[in-house]
């Protein structure tokens, strides 16, 4: 109604025949052209040609300073033999799966925690964030230190329980193995507060009055959280799931301001590796390739929060808006 | 008030029914006085705690580690690593006055003022473009920018290096004020059109028959109407700004026009185990901007977080 209002109002220029300039300044279409230039210029320039010019790179072999030749999938068949690739995507795939479980788990768990009465809630949802605000680069300086081998505080908090031995000091970023759980376990720690955050944002718009209603009805606490509080929250998990997963399959500043991919390549994702190949090797193409062969997942990943989204349109019984 | 709840189960009842008339944006208290407080304590505070300090030492730690002397950061076993004894400020001191720090934290500054602004205002008339003068296809350009919420910078950083070094932008502040509008637009239009959507559309019919332009209109009712909204995105593109690490990475490269947190990592380490300190110390007030207009701004923070979201 309102909508159509508006629109009487616009098809009612000035009287007497419209001019073009008139048109340029009056008509819906092009008035909405006006407004959108500047986010367009920005986001054609600096992403939407960056995109398709990452796509071409990934197929020649550019370096610094020169433009790459075509090569055709050669990046690609070289990259699928390349033992360093292969294990990056692998440790990128276990790296998200495992990082986005714990984080979900503990991030749900964290949320309904808080969605309880508590003294001080506001005081400790802020604390809870600040993980979430400090920039990540920093927190992972702090972690590279909190995991250094010789002056670990950890290393000391396990002598002093006698769980460890004082001579052997643990080699946490040095061993290929412990270094990959330390990653994942920053990463972990780094994402919770988004997720605690967003998902208690959700919660606290479920109606009490539903457990209530199930409480009467028998059920249990586990009930009324599978059968109340689940469903009613299955949207927005959807949705920061996705985001999650996307900005941990992703993620470069953690892995390089801790471990740079080391010890012995094995904490290398595909960002980081990308970056090592493409600027400090000066394998354009060669780097651009592995970022490239990111996308599908991403692809995969965004379909996932596209069918989340649907379902919660549906649910709400919203039409297209 | 609530946190007598569990005490004894009539009068928290009762408290409870009093305390549901203030102004409380949370009704879940309903059930809550069937909790004992001994059950509460293991089923709620216990675990809480556990989360809360995992989630805080390394706050904690930084703190400790950048105001302790040289000699008990490498002597962990000689007394409790946990405390210091002799609090030193020498290595803020010698960041703040041997260090390019102050330059880069100015340069930090520049980039993310700069670069929220200029998102904010793109980001203001594509919002109302696309939520009000939906004009033809405004519903897809909607979803597109979604979209580009979602491209990483991970796999855009190798092509736009070649594209800031054509435009002669590299290593240059311009390298970064021109590419984090990309992350922040997509961001900022997305919760915009959110409070957007909220303001009355009778404003604007009143405004359109009084004879405003749209231009009128979004200046003069709309942006006032959005105020929060507007404070919102811009603390989280702030926020955001000040966060990015891979662009500021591969378009700078000389000392003087880093960002804090590229210029902790490169520049502190080199090797040398008695940095620990400074690197610390510049860890901790690199963060510390944030942290205070977060304080501040909580609310607006946390609307801004969960907006982009359920939006």
């Amino acid at each position: 109604m309102a909508d159509a209002a508006i629109a009487r109002s616009d098809a009612r220029p000035a009287p007497g025949e419209p001019s073009a300039w008139q048109q340029l300044k009056v008509n819906r279409n092009w008035l909405g052209f006006w407004f959108m230039v500047p986010a367009m210029a920005f986001l054609v320039l600096f992403l939407v040609y960056p995109l398709g010019k990452g796509l071409w790179m990934s197929f020649t072999d550019a370096r610094i300073g020169r433009e790459g030749r075509f090569v055709g999938l050669e990046n690609f068949e070289w990259l699928s033999d390349d033992s360093d690739f292969i294990r990056a995507l692998i440790f990128t795939l276990v790296f998200t799966f495992f990082a986005s479980a714990v984080k979900f788990a503990i991030g749900l768990y964290l949320a309904l925690l808080l969605n309880n009465n508590l003294p001080f809630k506001a005081f400790i949802r802020s604390v809870v964030l600040i993980p979430f605000i400090v920039p990540t680069v920093l927190s992972a300086v702090a972690f590279w230190w909190i995991f250094d081998t010789q002056f670990s505080v950890i290393t000391w908090g396990l002598v002093k329980l006698g769980i460890l031995d004082r001579g052997s000091p643990i080699n946490w970023l040095g061993d290929p193995f412990l270094a990959q759980c330390v990653v994942i376990f920053a990463n972990i720690w780094r994402g919770i507060p988004f997720i605690a955050i967003t998902l208690l944002a959700g919660l606290q718009t479920v109606s009490p009055s539903l457990y209530e209603a199930a409480t009467l009805d028998g059920a249990s606490k586990w009930q009324n959280f599978r059968y109340v509080t689940y469903p009613l929250l299955t949207p927005i998990i959807a949705v920061v799931m996705t985001f999650s997963v996307l900005f941990t399959f992703t993620d470069f500043q953690l892995i390089w301001a801790m471990t740079r991919g080391g010890p012995v390549n094995a904490t290398h994702l595909m960002a980081t590796l990308s970056y090592q190949r493409g600027i400090l090797g000066g394998n354009l193409g060669e780097g651009a390739a592995i970022a490239i062969s990111m996308v599908p997942f991403l692809l995969a990943a965004i379909m996932f929060s596209w069918f989340g989204l649907q379902r919660r349109k549906w649910q709400q019984g919203e039409n297209n808006d | 008030m609530t946190a007598t709840a569990g005490t004894d189960p009539k009068t928290a009842a009762a408290l409870a029914t009093a305390a549901r008339a203030p102004a409380r944006d949370d009704h879940s208290e309903g059930m809550s006085y069937l909790e004992s407080l001994p059950r509460k304590t293991v089923t709620v505070y216990m675990p809480l705690i556990v989360i809360m300090v995992v989630l805080l030492f390394p706050f904690y730690w930084m703190v400790i580690t950048s105001i302790k002397p040289d000699q008990d950061l490498l002597d962990l076993h000689g007394g409790n690593p946990l405390w210091v004894s002799e609090p030193t400020f020498r290595h803020v001191y010698k960041l703040l006055f041997e260090s390019n720090y102050p330059t880069w934290l100015w340069n930090t500054m520049f980039v993310a003022v700069c670069a929220t602004f200029l998102s904010i205002i793109a980001s203001v008339l594509a919002a109302y473009a696309i939520t009000r003068i939906r004009y033809k296809g405004a519903q897809t350009v909607g979803g597109l920018i979604f979209l580009a919420y979602l491209v990483p910078p991970s796999i855009l950083f190798i092509p736009l290096s070649t594209i800031i070094h054509f435009y002669g932008l590299f290593d240059t502040p311009f390298a970064l004020i021109l590419t984090y509008p990309t992350i922040l637009i997509p961001f900022c239009t997305w919760l915009l059109m959110g409070y957007f959507k909220t303001i009355p559309y009778e404003l604007e019919e009143c405004a359109l028959i009084d004879g405003a332009s749209r231009w009128q209109i979004m200046v003069k009712i709309i942006i006032p109407l959005a105020i929060p909204g507007l404070i919102s995105a811009f603390i989280f593109a702030f926020t955001l700004c000040w966060n990015e690490f891979i662009y500021a990475l591969t378009f700078i490269s000389s000392n003087p026009n880093k960002t804090v947190p590229t210029a902790i990592v490169s520049e502190f380490v080199d090797g040398d185990v008695f940095r620990w300190g400074s690197l610390m110390a510049g860890a901790l007030v690199g963060s510390l901007p944030l942290v205070i207009l977060y304080a501040f701004f909580v609310e607006h923070y946390v609307s801004a977080m969960t907006g982009a979201v359920k939006e």
